[in-house]
């Protein structure tokens, strides 16, 4: 099973793959989208206390979901590429970090939109926020590193020891950002309120990350195949698949 | 000679070595203790030189210079060596290059981290800390400063060379030393309110722990990524 | 027509909950078009500089 897997390492077969995925992964995207925003917008009730304001959850969850998802398939993706030195891993993993960037910053927007009705201001140092805030500082720096390194094999091999050491540090900021804001801040709400969510609130929030889920596999795809693309130029493939005009 | 000693020997020569260097180039030990205090001095002149003001926030701001002064000092580290090709020698020697890597990053804490300490107890006069705060902030600084060293050099071993590289360094090591931050200033700040710091002390023990187990690795992994 | 309006007010908080909504699309469709587009333009690109050398 395993040297049917290592195949998929080759960056033409990955390249075919993912030419073959991206349709899936973007209508399917699509089409959940469509459904998570009529469900919450629509069809979920207007909460008790936030009223209708809640519903910056649809974008503010899926988001931080995803950034954290993000970092482990780019962590996951790096050690791929330090284990078995495997170029499509390399394109994957450093693919990853600017979209891991963009949810990072969309979900500390959108939470500071829902921040600024709520408790007034449209900064607070919730737990949350501030993970958010380290983790866009995380990103950051491994964009940084990879811009720094020319060579794009030692780029990626520098970029995955630093995403490694990030995915050690992960749970210990997170706790440490918990520990320290309920030190500072004592009880407050907390900007999900998960547990005491009705079902028909539940539901569109799951739908949204599916759909975000979907939507960062096609990007993604379409990331990795540019990236493929530009890295196999001379390669004869690539010749004479833009000769021919093909996908 | 068996393996195993000279492995030892190996690890004392190189941090025997550092630590003559180090000594030697006077500067690289004395810059970043300046700009620690620089750093302190800047909080006095922009928070106004209030007593009960400062002596609040004594423990943040000394901890805040030590971090700020510790990321600008591991640029040394590997530098110096890099550009000479020593650090290509030392890793194409045949002793493991964990070990060496160790060796390096204990010479940069006994010459950064150690008097650091120390200078964090002049901070302290300048910052009116409280008495009750010395030995909190002291044991946080023993159990702190190790791992300021540790994870600092495997950001110090990813942009050797690297233009920019003090900086980039900087960037890469601050979000990486932010609990280490949360946890040591809580400790401080909870001994002056007159609670038992161990749970804190515990956690930054535990940092310490796993830095001194993992920090070696990956430095020594991402010294062969960039060295070749 | 008050349900729709209604609907865009967001019981008072829509100069909140629009904004949100509609920075996450932009950020989302940007990552969209801009990775195409680079990717059109390397083609082209590419398709050029080939062309060259088999002349």
């Amino acid at each position: 099973m395993f040297e049917s897997l290592t195949k998929y390492a080759s960056p033409q077969i990955a390249y075919g793959l993912a030419g073959r995925l991206i349709p899936w992964f973007g209508w399917t995207a699509a089409l959940l989208f469509i459904a998570g925003l009529y469900g919450g917008l629509v069809y979920a009730p207007p909460d008790y206390q936030q009223g209708d304001g809640f519903r910056i959850i649809y974008v503010h969850v899926p988001a931080a979901w995803l950034s954290l998802f993000t970092y482990m398939v780019m962590a996951s993706a790096g050690a791929a590429g330090l284990i078995w030195k495997t170029k499509v891993s390399d394109a994957v993993a450093r693919n990853c970090a600017p979209l891991g960037a963009a949810f990072t910053f969309l979900a500390l927007c959108t939470g500071s939109l829902w921040g600024k009705p709520m408790w007034g201001t449209y900064w607070v140092w919730d737990a949350r926020l501030t993970s958010e805030l380290i983790l866009l500082f995380l990103y950051l720096g491994y964009m940084a590193l990879q811009s720094a390194i020319e060579e794009r094999r030692t780029a990626a091999r520098a970029g995955a020891v630093l995403a490694l050491v990030g995915v050690v540090n992960i749970p210990i900021i997170h706790y440490s950002v918990i520990w320290w804001n309920t030190l500072h801040q004592g009880p407050t709400i907390t900007l999900t309120g998960a547990p005491t969510m009705a079902t028909s609130m539940l539901i569109p929030l799951l739908i949204m990350t599916l759909a975000y889920m979907c939507y960062f596999a096609a990007v993604l795809l379409v990331r990795v195949r540019g990236e493929i693309l530009q890295q196999e130029r001379n390669s004869h493939w690539v010749r004479q698949l833009i000769l021919e005009g093909g996908n | 000679m068996n393996g195993q000693t000279s492995a030892w020997y190996a690890f004392s020569a190189l941090l025997r070595r550092d630590l003559v260097l180090g000594l030697r180039y006077l500067a690289d030990l004395t810059n970043p203790l300046l700009l620690f205090l620089i750093v302190i001095t800047l909080f006095p002149l922009s928070l106004g030189p209030d007593k009960e003001v400062l002596r609040s926030f004594a423990p943040a701001i000394i901890w805040v210079a030590a971090v700020l002064a510790s990321s600008l000092s591991l640029d040394a580290v590997f530098r110096s060596d890099y550009e000479d090709g020593c650090l290509e020698q030392i890793l194409l020697s045949p002793y493991p290059a964990v070990l060496l890597a160790g060796a390096k990053i204990l010479a940069h804490w006994l010459l950064s981290g150690a008097p650091l300490i120390l200078f964090a107890l002049l901070a302290g006069v300048f910052l009116y800390l409280p008495e009750a705060a010395i030995m909190p902030l002291v044991l946080t600084l023993l159990l702190g400063t190790p791992v300021l060293s540790l994870v600092g050099a495997v950001a110090g071993a990813l942009t050797v060379g690297l233009r920019g590289s003090a900086l980039l360094q900087s960037l890469i090591i601050l979000p990486l030393y932010m609990p280490l931050l949360i946890f040591a200033t809580a400790a401080v700040n909870h001994a002056l309110a007159g609670h038992s710091i161990a749970g804190e002390l515990y956690f930054l023990g535990a940092m310490l722990a796993l830095a001194l187990t993992l920090a070696p690795f990956a430095v020594a992994s991402s010294l062969r990524i960039r060295l070749g | 027509m008050s349900g729709l309006s209604a609907f865009l007010n967001m019981g008072g908080y829509a100069r909140f909950v629009w904004p949100a909504y509609g920075l996450s699309l932009l950020v989302l469709m940007a990552n969209v078009v801009i990775p195409m587009w680079r990717e059109r333009a390397l083609r082209r690109r590419l398709r050029r500089r080939y062309e060259r050398e088999q002349v």
